[in-house]
């Protein structure tokens, strides 16, 4: 139980550097964090204790294996986080480009 | 324990003045993750996490080398930090309540994975049960993972790519 | 880039490709599969272009043949998946389970996506460092 409860404080750090700080690479770096957080806690659930990793091996009868199905979907996750990363990252540098700053209160002008 | 490990540094990559601090703390998080993901019995995953760290930090030191600023934090200050730690003790609270509902820490619920792991090797050939689930028994999912990509792909050309025509157009004119 | 650098990068870069390939076709027997092996192939000229800079690596793989190797490994890996959504062959599969070839599909798709994701993120990685040159001069 405290395990999940840390996992969640992790979220909650980085939820707090999204709501809270006014630089863009901060931010991003909050969103890292969430991604991360979010990714750990779906293998949390799937773990048993004194498991063996969901491999067969060669002339071994494993008997407890630890839960295979969220390792897949969270496989695919880890993929899209970078690229979802990618994508925020090459915005923040077009941001610099047209401001000259990477301070959210100063990003106020919509132009066409 | 390594969460608290990753606590830590997650705090250091959120309080730091420096950009690049934040950025080589963001690494120790993924790092501490990967190490993880180690314990917990998922090699695929802990492979898969190192090698997508570094390519994360390699990008993300690229668009923060010359770009340093100074942080300014002035206005409304007190307000603003008083009403996120609230909104963050009430999550915080319900989160707790909600996750009692779990099953215990280590006795996963695992009725679809049975099938998996008792007729996966049979069915499918491979021995690497988590590459079979994702390659075999759900590879649609990868398709639209697949798709999400070259989203991403193209979204990033677009972004990057009208540069070249604005300067086009300043130089004709 | 100083000298120990390139030095290194010399020695190095071919010992990571080859370690890219090994991953991803060991992906059915051991932890691995085709997405880090793809990232690895990606890394490797990525720690090429950081050394030499951009003029060397963009004789080999400029951005518009990498784009079409992209599209070429999602189209590869869209007809592997039709192909069985409308039949029902299995290729390559052997009786010994840990053999190289025993998998089946598996072995195509990893190589599919490999070449997919390794060249996708060279683009990605490409763009960005030429709106850097750019935005430089």
């Amino acid at each position: 139980m405290s395990v999940y409860f840390l996992c969640f404080i992790l979220f909650c750090v980085g939820l707090y550097c999204i709501l809270r700080k006014r630089n863009i690479i901060k931010i991003i770096i909050g969103l890292a964090i969430i991604e991360y957080a979010v990714s750990l806690f779906f293998i949390l659930t799937g773990y048993r204790l004194h498991g063996r990793a969901p491999i067969f091996a060669r002339d071994q009868e494993i008997l407890n294996m630890v839960d295979p199905l969220p390792q897949a979907l969270v496989l695919t996750t880890i993929v899209i986080s970078l690229v979802v990363m990618v994508i925020v990252v090459s915005l923040a540098l077009r941001i610099y480009e047209k401001y000259g700053t990477f301070d959210i209160t100063k990003i106020r002008r919509l132009k066409g | 324990m390594i969460l608290l490990f990753m606590i830590c540094a997650s705090i250091v990559a959120v309080e730091s003045r420096d950009l690049i601090s934040s950025v080589i703390a963001l690494s120790a998080v993924g790092l501490g993750l990967s190490l993880g993901f180690l314990i917990l019995k998922a090699p695929n995953l802990a492979i898969t996490q190192l090698v997508v760290e570094i390519l994360c930090v390699i990008i993300l030191i690229r668009a923060t080398i010359n770009k340093d600023l100074p942080l300014v934090t002035d206005g409304r200050w007190l307000f603003n930090t008083i009403a996120t730690y609230l909104f963050i003790l009430c999550f915080l609270f319900f989160a707790y309540r909600a996750l009692k509902e779990l099953p215990n820490f280590g006795a996963p619920l695992m009725r679809v994975s049975q099938e998996f792991i008792t007729n996966g090797m049979q069915k499918t050939g491979s021995s690497n049960i988590v590459t079979a689930i994702t390659l075999n028994f759900r590879s649609y999912d990868v398709l639209g993972e697949a798709a999400v990509f070259f989203a991403g792909i193209i979204g990033v050309l677009v972004i990057i790519r009208k540069t070249g025509k604005i300067h086009n157009s300043e130089n004709e004119e | 880039m100083s000298l120990i650098v390139k030095t290194i990068t010399r020695l190095t870069v071919g010992l990571i490709l080859i370690y890219g390939i090994y991953v991803v076709l060991q992906g059915h027997i051991s932890p691995g599969g085709g997405f880090p092996g793809g990232i690895i192939i990606a890394l490797s000229f990525i720690h090429l272009l950081l050394a030499f800079g951009k003029d060397a690596v963009l004789r080999k793989l400029n951005q518009a043949k990498g784009v079409f190797l992209a599209s070429l490994g999602a189209a590869v890996f869209l007809g592997i998946v039709l192909g069985g959504f409308m039949g029902r062959q299995k290729p390559l599969l052997s009786q010994d389970h840990f053999a190289l070839f025993s998998a089946g599909r598996i072995l195509l798709c990893d190589i599919a996506i490999s070449v997919m994701v390794g060249t996708g993120f060279f683009v990605i990685f490409l763009a960005l460092v030429l709106l850097n040159q750019g935005e430089e001069d």
